[in-house]
């Protein structure tokens, strides 16, 4: 059983081989102390739970919670956990600690830039795909419990409130009330849903918001009645507060802020990925919109809340893997129209089977040209123009949804690598690639590119040649 | 020490051996058989063998409401199709298998863990555990951090939390699940000899006591061939397709 009063440690004490430096942190669940030990050079910290009389009964399923995680996950987007005390015993979790900024750090001197924003953004949103990827969703995103490393990658941290989707949920009956930060918690999770990933999006969409107005979007509210006015009373534009935030932000910010689960980005990928490309962002009237909606229209949204149905919950990878995105590496000089064929028939398939994907059409140009006059015509600008009008021109039959499909004239004297590095920044599923065949113009020449980009790809890669003629 | 369980064998020995050597594969050292060693299936000599020679090497064998229906005893619980198959199973049944069957202990209290095919409230009433409050009942009943057993034949994980309240679990085969000591666990290792999930995989479950962490399995077997063994010993038609299409 649990010791009834876990008596907390002084520093100067050595516990298990770690010797308690100074007390970090104080907080409602958990005390963080900065440790040392012999057999590791780089800073840890130890977290211990608070237990006993008037400590929150909730704190050691909160616990026993984050080790499950922590003990689950691995990658530069969590913290490495060290050592883990026997919970009937001590319990405690050593972990390495994480000496780069805080997110919340951003937030003290009022609204940040644009660039910045989309910055952190992409950061951020790119952990929590990496946490989605391992089945886990985090629940519980603030400014607070994200961390960067000196190299820049963001890390979460703060495991308590989060959800495996392979294991048994101990929140769940702890929580048949809502669980997690007054100000970021989604709509579904005030109805006690832990098992939807677009809940962390929620949480992201409240964090830009935040980072580029200054503001929280609901404000911290305390009760459930002022919790549940963000299902029917929409936030002030961003815009409207700042107004040199750009359109595609603000879509991004609402767009991760919708209600419905449904409505919102599939995946965090896909966050970081309208992030990372503006341009390529669909401004629809959430991004132009100046105003919050009228109370007519607010009316009868309470109306409808009075109803409200959470979006039935996907399996944390599988909702990851109908949210594909899909590179499709379209090589415009060297293509014939049997390949062409043979690829856009591919990519019609994937589409077709999966709901939520994202088709990224890109083609790889050499910066320079070489043994060709410098001409107007020949500008690197119009270069990409053209290369853009020609991955459109390619996927016209294939008459997909303009809000799913994008263009990317990437720009190097190696193709593959460049294909390999933006799936990578780009958290790309699946690569679709062009094999080289016999009777092809220019033979050898996109194949070699296939080659390197199976050999080295992050993903899946669907090599891609026409039906031989027989 | 890995534990390999495997419950609802029904007399499938193709399914049981599949399951062992997977099991032995993933570095099972101790065995436990978790009840309705025999019915529905073509086999219960050869199964009821391999299984003594398991129990000969200190593995833990539970009785099974199919095993006393063989014994003669009540076999109300059991449908038609089943009531034909367990008349042709004690046909088949030597002395030496009955008394094996006869010496079978209902339930078994081990360390920190108690095992038994049906629920541990009523061992000998053969309860169906399939929701949270059978799961409590079972789960007051004895005071083991695991609670091992069969009968139902879906795989399925009762967990209680700081509450005290059962609640179900499905678990995803081949994932390691921590399963804390301080905390009690029910665990239905699933029917490694008839499943009933759409799947015609045989199911059986591991628990790792050391590092506390419990995983399910699915292993195929050549279930045809069970199949045709079923129809070749005259056994009704719907157990062998049951097999077939694994519901």
């Amino acid at each position: 059983m649990v010791t009834d009063m876990v008596a907390l440690p002084n520093p100067g004490d050595v516990l298990d081989g770690f010797r308690i430096e100074e007390r970090l942190y104080v907080g409602g669940m958990a005390v963080i102390y900065r440790v040392s030990s012999p057999t590791s050079e780089s800073p840890l910290v130890m977290k211990i739970p608070r237990l006993g009389f008037g400590e929150p009964g909730t704190s050691v399923i909160g616990y026993e919670t984050e080790e499950m995680v922590l003990r689950s996950v691995s990658g530069p987007h969590v913290p490495r956990l060290i050592a883990r005390g026997d919970i009937e015993r001590s319990p405690y979790l050593v972990m390495e600690y994480i000496s780069g900024r805080r997110l919340s750090d951003w937030l003290d001197h009022g609204p940040v830039a644009a660039e910045e924003v989309a910055r952190l953004g992409v950061a951020l949103a790119s952990a929590v795909h990496a946490l989605h990827r391992q089945d886990v969703i985090h629940l519980d995103l603030t400014p607070g419990n994200v961390l960067f490393r000196p190299t820049g990658e963001a890390v979460l941290v703060d495991f308590g409130l989060a959800r495996h989707g392979h294991y048994p949920d101990l929140m769940a009956e702890e929580f048949a009330r809502p669980a997690g930060t007054a100000a970021y918690i989604s709509p579904e999770q005030l109805f006690g849903v832990r098992c939807d990933p677009r809940s962390d999006v929620f949480a992201i969409g409240v964090i830009l918001y935040e980072l580029a107005t200054g503001q929280l979007p609901y404000g911290s509210p305390r009760g459930a009645k002022a919790l549940r006015r963000r299902l029917y009373r929409d936030p002030t534009p961003p815009r409207a507060i700042v107004s040199t935030i750009p359109e595609w932000l603000q879509e991004i910010i609402l767009r991760c802020l919708e209600v419905d689960a449904r409505a919102r980005y599939s995946s965090a990928a896909q966050v970081a990925f309208d992030l990372s490309h503006p341009d390529q962002v669909n401004i629809g009237e959430r991004g132009r919109r100046l105003r919050r909606d009228g109370s007519w229209k607010v009316f009868r949204r309470w109306w409808r809340a009075a109803g409200y149905e959470p979006a039935p919950c996907p399996e944390v990878s599988s909702q990851l893997s109908s949210a594909p995105i899909v590179l499709v590496a379209v090589a415009v000089e060297y293509t014939d129209e049997l390949l062409a064929q043979a690829m856009r028939d591919a990519v019609r398939r994937t589409f077709a089977s999966e709901r939520d994907s994202r088709v990224v059409l890109a083609t790889v140009i050499s910066p320079v040209s070489i043994g060709r006059e410098r001409t107007e015509e020949d500008s690197p600008a119009n270069r990409r123009i053209r290369g853009r009008v020609q991955l459109r021109h390619w996927a016209q039959p294939l008459r997909l949804p303009p809000d799913r499909v994008f263009c990317h004239v990437l720009e190097s004297s190696n193709p593959a690598d460049a294909l390999l590095e933006y799936a990578r920044l780009n958290h790309v599923d699946q690569i679709i690639i062009g094999a080289s065949y016999p009777g092809l113009p220019l033979f050898g020449a996109p194949g070699a590119t296939a080659d390197r980009v199976v050999s080295a790809a992050p993903c899946s890669v669907l090599v891609v040649r026409p039906m031989e003629k027989r | 020490m890995k534990l390999a369980l495997f419950a609802d064998i029904h007399s499938n020995l193709e399914a049981l051996q599949a399951c062992l050597v997977h099991a032995r594969t993933q570095g099972a050292e101790r065995f436990a058989f978790l009840g309705d060693l025999v019915g529905y299936g073509p086999d219960p000599v050869a199964v009821l063998e391999l299984i003594q020679s398991y129990a000969a090497e200190g593995a833990v064998v539970v009785l099974g409401n199919h095993d006393a229906a063989a014994l003669g005893n009540s076999t109300e619980t059991i449908n038609h199709h089943a009531r034909a198959a367990i008349e042709w199973t004690r046909a088949q049944l030597s002395d030496r298998h009955v008394a094996f069957l006869s010496g079978l202990p209902l339930i078994v209290h081990e360390e920190n863990m108690t095992f038994v095919h049906a629920s541990a409230a009523a061992p000998d009433k053969w309860i169906y555990v399939s929701d949270p409050l059978r799961a409590a009942y079972s789960l007051e009943a004895t005071p083991a951090s695991y609670l091992l057993s069969g009968h139902v034949h879906e795989q399925m994980l009762y967990y209680t939390g700081a509450g005290g309240r059962p609640m179900s679990f499905v678990p995803t085969p081949g994932v390691a699940i921590p399963v804390a000591r301080h905390r009690r666990w029910l665990v239905i290792a699933g029917s490694a000899g008839q499943p009933r999930d759409g799947n015609p995989a045989a199911c059986y479950a591991m628990l790792d006591n050391a590092h506390a962490t419990l995983t399910y399995h699915r292993v195929p077997y050549p279930h045809v061939v069970t199949a045709d063994k079923i129809r070749a010993a005259g056994l009704p038609e719907r157990l062998a397709l049951r097999l077939e299409h694994g519901d």
